[in-house]
């Protein structure tokens, strides 16, 4: 079994020498797949409070404090290996996850503002909960809670627990007597810190978080929701470009020869 | 041979619905779940080896290796699902460090050594070594100088041939199961009120009531698949279904309950006491009177009972420990005691002794105008400022909730389960929180028919079917009879075989005692049975050192390394599960067998095979003799001649007289039920296993597993513990006890479905059980001498049983409550779940849940290490204020899954004084920074 509780010298030391590595080299295979096609560096996934990933890249002066100052070993410096700006902090969740020290440690130590305090205060106060490193994506076909296992562990593990991650409760009609409990996630609130990856019971999970950008859809602006009144607030946040090509009128109707084409 | 998706959805449905209302239909109907989808895979029927529910299992078999689980779709328990746990049978027999030789403590030469280093040995010099051991302890002690500890995870065959070598063979009553840490309080209360063991009702309740309780039962964690069904029944009438959680804690069972009661520890008892005045006093009307009249009696019993703790001046205690252990003689009523003890007139600040410690099961009859004035005190206002276990929530919306709790019992037509586990059997009132539940359920006539009843559910997969139907007790025999009755003993002397008077009457030691009479030299011998008990009794400094530090000889039998095994002085290796033939009974009362499906792993051998090995190595001349036994003045006679005269030779090993007898013999192996599976202990395998006499494993020739189960059933036959044969269960999904002309019983108790209540001739309901039907006669204080004792053939009784403090509560110095409890993830103490890399990466260690606000006025951060520290001990945890555990101010909760934060360090060995169950539920600490 693992020895869970590790002298703290040894540790640090250890750290050192892991990062220097390149984190064991995992992971770069799972994301192989993935990442083809896709600037590599969008699906890093990042400590809290970072900027935007372009910003961030920028910004982020590859010291390595936010890393020291991680108490769970989380984060690590990206080695060429890793598909991403190389120095730059990032974690991947199912190795081990972000715990969201309430006191943030790593976004304090931060000295270029590429971990931005602001992203994570609230009236003045420190909140982790508003971090936004990623979100939680179900896949339903290997989640074993949507066959009728007795599963939710990624439910458990969630320290928003009833917010981020919430159950479903269907009927099952093969058995006609066993409710399914479907963990759906609240994207709204996920903080993207991973725990339920680490905790998923499948071979490969099958809840992971992906960046923001990535995982997110966007519904146009030309349709709001009567129903919401928030939801006005995505138009003053949205330019749209018309897709359309700016053909007048007149010249279509002018353009005859096009209908005897052939 | 294929089966398409839909095909097998169709027809599993049809069988689905077929099965609800009784119709069996044509096999070529069914999905068959042997039809080989992989062609070289084996599927054969087995079940969970894990909790209590009882789930059926599908094992795949390949290459004499398990290679995958499915849920079998003809379980009606769980119609092919599975919780996390079960979904990983297939993986718990294969962890790396599974013990493969018998290992042990010995010295430069290779003897044994107390301290020693593990070493592999034989099997030969493993039974010489333990049997010089045994014969050791017996010499200078007696029968009570060896113990085993048992186990409700025995099979039932297991269970029962352990408890026929102890107790016929070696004449001792030393063999108490870790069930006692589980369900005993169930028993009590089961014993003392109907006669009989186990629930009138089964899992079909579920879909048939209108209102279920969970009171002390995290079902959501702890019985995930009966958690569904209740969900289910939610969701299929989400107005009338109304489900209400009580708990000291927010739990998992929170989420879908439309109430949710945080009461504080053990103020339960006043919580049943309110319902039953709300019926007494505001709803006579909801009585069921012609039910309460024809079937029940009133009943009270004696309450200066102690909390089963050793007395004071024992040498071992600390002088902190003192603090506590003082109760076990006298306390001081407190201001509530003195309000819920008054009708005895105690007060608050009198001294009270604790004058029936040794006598706690003391009850008599009492009439109802004596019992509606016992619960005169219990009104809400009283209730609800003893009982609110949150103090950040408001006392009149918590009154709210306990007017609704009680309006739901009451409510006429409205059908009413309440379920509960540990919450209510680990308890130093555990019996009596127990009889409360079938107080109110009696009172109002709804249990024992369908949707209605009080239902003890357990967390062993077979704490019903092995240790309480088998009796693996220091008090039990099999079928709910008892050593310490003559009449009971005969009949286990007759039905094996052995002479009139072999049978110890003395009750032995129950498990906490075993540990206890470890420690004062009394026990040297000890074997340990498929549990862990060096991690799971509370008080554990004590008894770790115990075994290390004192003149004892430990053997272990167990299939991966754990705290037990390494405090031991001699480790066997066992088959798992899946390795034996086997059988198990769920809390249903369904009993459910299996195959061998594969070899046992290195030179494991299962545990049946060790029992039976070690008979070989005494003769019925060793122990059948005159024995001292202690407490007993004339010790256990000279049965010997009787011995001779029944046909026995001096000479005859406890081997042929227990297990290798005619009878045995007369059940052959091969036989067609086993055709195509191994039979590890009938003909030995293919490893070539060189066995306890250095000889080559050939097998002991005949079907023991089928023999044991013909001969055990034989004790409940015609007394309505009724089995089928063993070919049958081979056969069917299991079948629920008692199986009379072939059929099953739905519901104990009641004419409609129970031939045992028909045959009684007492209208509807027959509450038939025999045990402590003839009782004294009195009131409140006390029985009346003058009076006839009362018979009570065929009724059930109510019993009324005050609100009383536990014996620690937080003070000053230890401010906070401790409970302790489980998780989802991880079996007991997580010799296995822990060894499966998913299920360890989902929990890997046990944390200290606590409320958040209290984390913040101790300086403590989400994280932290803290020292979890009560009078007797103390371990390190991180502070966890999230998840699935919500508890109140004052108030933690640390699983005892971890042996890397051995919570039972810190908890106190107090137990309920009727059943000697400990509860583990409540003691008090204070915590700090690591």
């Amino acid at each position: 079994m693992k020895k869970v509780q590790e002298d703290s010298s040894r540790r640090a030391a250890l750290k050192t020498m892991l990062r220097g590595a390149g984190l064991m080299g995992l992971g770069g295979a799972a994301w192989g797949g993935v990442a083809d096609g896709l600037q590599a560096s969008e699906l890093t996934i990042r400590p809290p409070a970072a900027l935007k990933e372009a910003e961030f890249v920028k910004a982020c002066i590859r010291c390595g404090s936010c890393v020291e100052a991680c108490p769970y070993d989380t984060l690590a410096l990206a080695t060429p290996d890793d598909r991403t700006a190389i120095g730059t902090p990032y974690f991947k969740p199912r190795i081990i996850p972000c715990y969201l020290c309430t006191d943030a440690p790593c976004v304090k130590e931060c000295p270029s503002g590429a971990l931005d305090i602001g992203k994570i205060t609230e009236n003045d106060l420190l909140n982790i909960n508003k971090s936004k490193m990623g979100v939680a994506v179900v896949d339903q076909n290997s989640c074993i809670a949507f066959w009728g296992i007795q599963c939710d562990a990624c439910y458990r593990a969630c320290p928003l627990m009833g917010e981020a991650i919430n159950l479903k409760f269907e009927r099952n009609d093969r058995t006609g007597k066993h409710a399914i409990i479907e963990p759906v996630v609240n994207r709204e609130v996920c903080t993207g810190c991973g725990l339920c990856e680490h905790a998923c019971i499948t071979e490969k999970p099958s809840i992971v978080i992906l960046p923001v950008d990535i995982a997110n859809g966007k519904a146009g602006s030309h349709y709001i929701k009567s129903w919401d009144k928030n939801d006005e607030k995505r138009i003053n946040t949205t330019k749209e470009k018309s897709a359309v090509e700016a053909n007048t009128a007149e010249d279509y109707l002018n353009d005859t020869e096009s209908l005897f084409d052939d | 041979m294929s089966i398409t998706r839909r095909d097998f959805v169709k027809s599993s449905a049809v069988a689905a619905a077929a099965a609800t209302i009784g119709i069996s239909l044509p096999s070529s109907l069914k999905a068959s779940p042997t039809a080989p989808f992989e062609d070289d895979w084996r599927w054969d029927k087995s079940v969970c080896r894990f909790c209590g529910t009882g789930c059926g299992i599908m094992i795949a078999t390949k290459n004499d290796k398990i290679v995958a689980v499915k849920g079998d779709p003809a379980a009606p328990v769980n119609r092919g699902l599975n919780c996390i746990k079960g979904y990983f049978n297939a993986k718990i027999m294969y962890g790396e460090d599974r013990l493969k030789k018998p290992l042990m403590r010995v010295d430069a030469n290779g003897n044994f050594s107390k301290n020693g280093k593990f070493k592999p040995i034989s099997w030969k010099q493993a039974y010489d070594e333990m049997e010089k051991q045994m014969r050791k302890s017996l010499k200078e002690l007696g029968p009570t100088g060896i113990a085993v500890f048992s186990s409700g995870q025995y099979t039932v065959q297991e269970g029962y041939a352990m408890t026929k070598l102890m107790k016929a063979g070696f004449r001792t009553n030393n063999i108490d199961p870790n069930a006692r840490h589980c369900m005993a309080s169930a028993v009590g209360g089961f014993i003392q009120t109907f006669g009989i063991d186990e629930p009138a009702g089964n899992y079909d309740d579920i879909e048939l009531t209108h209102t279920v309780v969970t009171w002390g039962a995290n079902m959501a964690e702890m019985h995930p698949i009966l958690w569904s069904r209740v969900t289910d029944r939610k969701l299929n009438k989400p107005e009338k279904v109304k489900i209400v959680n009580l708990s000291t804690y927010t739990n998992r069972c929170s989420d879908l309950a439309d109430v949710n009661i945080i009461f504080k520890p053990n103020t339960d008892l006043a919580i049943w006491n309110y319902i039953a005045r709300e019926i007494v006093y505001n709803h006579p009307e909801a009585i069921d009177n012609d039910f309460v009249d024809k079937y029940t009696q009133f009943a009270t019993g004696v309450v200066e009972t102690g909390y089963g703790m050793r007395k004071p001046d024992h040498k071992k205690f600390t002088d902190k420990e003192r603090e506590t252990v003082k109760h076990q003689v006298e306390k001081t009523v407190s201001e509530a005691e003195g309000v819920t003890l008054s009708y005895l007139g105690y007060k608050a600040g009198d001294a009270m002794k604790m004058k029936h410690a040794s006598a706690p099961k003391k009850h008599w009859a009492i009439s109802f105008e004596e019992f509606k004035k016992a619960l005169e005190p219990y009104t809400l206002d009283f209730v609800a400022k003893i009982s609110k276990g949150d103090e950040d929530e408001d006392l009149s919306s918590y009154k709210v909730k306990l007017k609704l709790l009680a309006s739901l019992y009451i409510e006429k037509r409205r059908k009413v389960v309440s379920f509960w586990t540990m919450g209510m059997n680990q308890h130093t009132r555990g019996v009596w929180v127990n009889e409360q539940a079938y107080m109110v359920h009696l009172l109002l006539g709804k249990h024992a028919n369908p949707g209605n009843g009080a239902f003890s559910l357990t967390g062993q997969p077979s704490a019903c079917g092995t240790a309480r139907e088998v009796g693996t007790f220091s008090h039990r025999l099999p079928a709910d009879m008892v050593v310490a009755n003559p009449k009971h003993r005969a009949v286990a002397e007759k039905i094996w075989k052995i002479p009139q008077g072999t049978l110890n009457g003395k009750p032995g030691s129950h498990i906490m005692k075993i540990m206890r009479d470890m420690e004062d030299g009394k026990i040297k011998f000890a074997w340990i049975n498929v549990c862990n008990p060096f991690m799971d009794s509370a008080n554990a400094n004590h008894w770790l050192k115990t075994a290390r530090q004192m003149d004892n000889f430990i053997v272990c039998s167990d299939s991966y390394p754990g705290v037990s095994a390494k405090v031991s002085d001699l480790i066997l290796p066992v088959g798992m599960i899946y390795e034996k033939w086997g059988a198990y009974g769920n809390a249903e009362r369904r009993t459910q067998h299996w195959k061998q499906q594969v070899v046992p792993v290195g030179d494991a051998m299962p545990d049946l095979w060790q029992y039976i090995e070690i008979s070989k190595r005494f003769k019925i001349k060793d122990v059948w003799g005159a024995q001292k036994i202690p407490g007993l003045p004339d010790g256990l006679p000279d049965v010997m001649d009787k011995a001779k005269q029944m046909g026995y030779s001096p000479e005859d090993t406890l081997y042929d007289v227990l297990f290798a007898n005619g009878e045995a013999k007369s059940y052959s192996w091969p036989d067609t039920i086993g055709e195509g599976f191994h039979n590890t202990e009938a003909e030995g395998d293919g490893r070539r296993i060189t066995g306890t006499d250095g000889e080559l494993w050939k097998g002991y020739g005949f079907f023991v597993q089928k023999y044991l189960w013909e001969e055990y059933r034989k004790f409940g036959a015609g007394h309505a513990h009724d089995y089928a044969d063993f070919d049958t269960y081979h056969k069917v999904r299991g079948l629920k006890w008692p199986v009379v002309d072939g059929k099953e019983t739905q519901w104990r108790f009641n004419s409609d479905y129970d031939p045992y209540a028909r045959k009684a001739d007492n209208g509807k309901y027959a509450f038939y059980g025999k045990a402590l039907k003839n009782i004294p006669q009195g009131n409140l204080k006390g029985p009346d001498k003058s009076k006839p004792k009362m018979d009570l053939s065929n009724k059930a009784k109510i019993f009324f049983r005050p609100y009383m403090d536990p014996p620690e509560m937080p003070d000053k110095e230890y401010p906070t409550w401790l409970c302790t409890g489980r998780v989802l993830e991880h079996w007991h103490s997580g010799t296995m779940t822990m060894r499966v890399p998913e299920l360890y990466r989902a929990v890997p260690e046990a944390l200290c849940y606590m409320n958040a606000d209290d984390a913040e006025k101790r300086g403590f951060r989400q994280g932290d290490l803290i020292w979890v520290e009560s009078r007797r001990g103390r371990v390190k945890a991180h502070v966890e204020t999230r998840g699935r555990n919500r508890t109140p101010k004052g108030l933690i909760y640390v699983p005892w899954f971890d042996e890397k934060v051995l919570i039972n360090k810190v908890c106190l060995d107090a137990t309920d004084p009727i059943s000697k169950q400990t509860d583990f539920k409540k003691c008090a600490v204070k915590l700090y920074k690591a």
